[in-house]
């Protein structure tokens, strides 16, 4: 049961994005489709995952007072990992993304969690708050993608799979996929979780 | 985009106005809606963002094409730039603590605060991967500051204003309203882009 709420508490009740306002740059900058926001979604969930991971495994040999920079060099390493990755698989994706992909190492929820969870917890826990975490924002960044590329673009489209596609008829809104609509959806999407989620 | 073959004007005015660092760009949003309740505190952290900003362009642009570069480390430098800017706001503090008594009560504070500012590491990086010579990436730090400094203190009245309002929603009330002024902002500086054919 703790088990199930350690993986569960980050995606509606915490959510990174909508209720903590970390990893907010992100998650901003590279939704205007939701094909990339899924992309960056991959990535993050990739380096919180493994990070958590190692950080609780190595929790009982770090002295105290230098663990920031021990996280640091070990999120940083998974960083450049996911940025060869991505840059060797897809380059269509990796230009898209940008910066944004060696930043996610100054994202402040992988940070967050290595020291306010997993460097207290034992691994499978750690593990699963990281996913719990990581989709959490994925929820977050595909549903903010999504509005942005629907109303945008009359498009919602991830790894080439066509699910909506509102057609010629279909005027879109441009607005919604430059930088004011990014600012504009999560504005609606906070508001929507206060009144309807929040417990 | 910014590149060696720019003067020095369209540089800056590329990266206060038309790619405005928050408004456009989405970097350094944490400081951005956190530090912003007032003007006065907002400008004291322009003002630490310019200073700290400048100094790590300025060092990890030496180290990239003096160490990194020749010892052909390319695959180092996201960790290298963020332990280098992490270590060197420590230092910066450590030393204002002692020697500039009066500058570090103006903006001493928001120094650790910079550490995690992603627009720090950001631009180190971007004037990398721009391959800008060493001044004109100082001018492109400095311009990406003076927006981040102009954004925020633009913001900051907005929001002094807001807190008083009463009209808003109750779920509005907070980030969603500030999110929506942000956006609003964001369109008025949409309004730059294509000037100067940049």
């Amino acid at each position: 049961m703790s088990l199930w709420k350690d993986f569960t508490t980050g995606i509606i009740k915490e959510n990174p994005v909508i209720v903590l306002m970390i990893g907010l740059c992100p998650a901003l900058a590279v939704s205007s489709s939701a094909n990339d926001a899924f992309g960056m979604s991959i990535a993050v969930i990739a380096v919180l995952l493994a990070s958590n991971v190692i950080v609780s495994l190595i929790r009982h040999h770090v002295p105290d007072s230098i663990r920031i920079p021990i996280f640091i060099v070990i999120i940083s390493t998974f960083v450049t990992a996911v940025d060869y990755i991505i840059h060797a698989f897809d380059m269509e994706l990796y230009a898209s993304l940008g910066v944004f992909i060696p930043l996610i190492v100054v994202n402040c929820i992988i940070l967050g969690r290595a020291e306010a969870f997993a460097y207290k917890n034992n691994v499978l826990s750690s593990a699963l708050d990281g996913l719990g975490m990581a989709f959490g924002f994925m929820l977050t960044m595909v549903i903010l993608g999504g509005i942005r590329e629907i109303i945008g673009n009359g498009t919602f489209t991830i790894l080439n799979y066509q699910f909506i596609n509102l057609g010629q008829g279909y005027n879109p809104a441009l607005v919604f996929i430059m930088p004011p609509g990014a600012f504009l959806t999560i504005a609606f999407m906070m508001a929507a979780h206060r009144k309807w989620l929040k417990k | 985009m910014v590149s060696n073959e720019l003067t020095w004007y369209m540089i800056l005015m590329s990266s206060i106005l038309i790619n405005n660092i928050v408004l456009i760009r989405f970097l350094a949003l944490c400081s951005f809606f956190g530090v912003s309740n007032e003007i006065e505190t907002s400008i004291g952290m322009g003002m630490a963002v310019i200073f700290v900003m400048t100094l790590a362009s300025a060092s990890t642009w030496i180290l990239w094409y003096a160490l990194l570069l020749p010892l052909h480390l390319e695959y180092l430098r996201t960790a290298v730039f963020i332990l280098v800017i992490a270590g060197l706001v420590q230092f910066v503090e450590m030393y204002m603590k002692k020697a500039l008594k009066s500058l570090y009560n103006a903006m001493g504070i928001y120094l650790p605060l910079i550490t995690t500012n992603c627009a720090v590491l950001a631009i180190a990086l971007l004037n990398i991967d721009y391959g800008l010579g060493f001044v004109n990436s100082i001018i492109y730090t400095v311009g990406v500051a003076l927006g981040y400094t102009l954004a925020i203190i633009l913001f900051a009245g907005i929001k002094e204003r807001l807190a008083l309002s009463t009209a808003i929603p109750t779920p509005f009330r907070g980030h969603p309203i500030a999110f929506i002024t942000a956006s609003l902002m964001s369109l008025a500086f949409l309004g730059f882009s294509h000037l100067f054919g940049l």
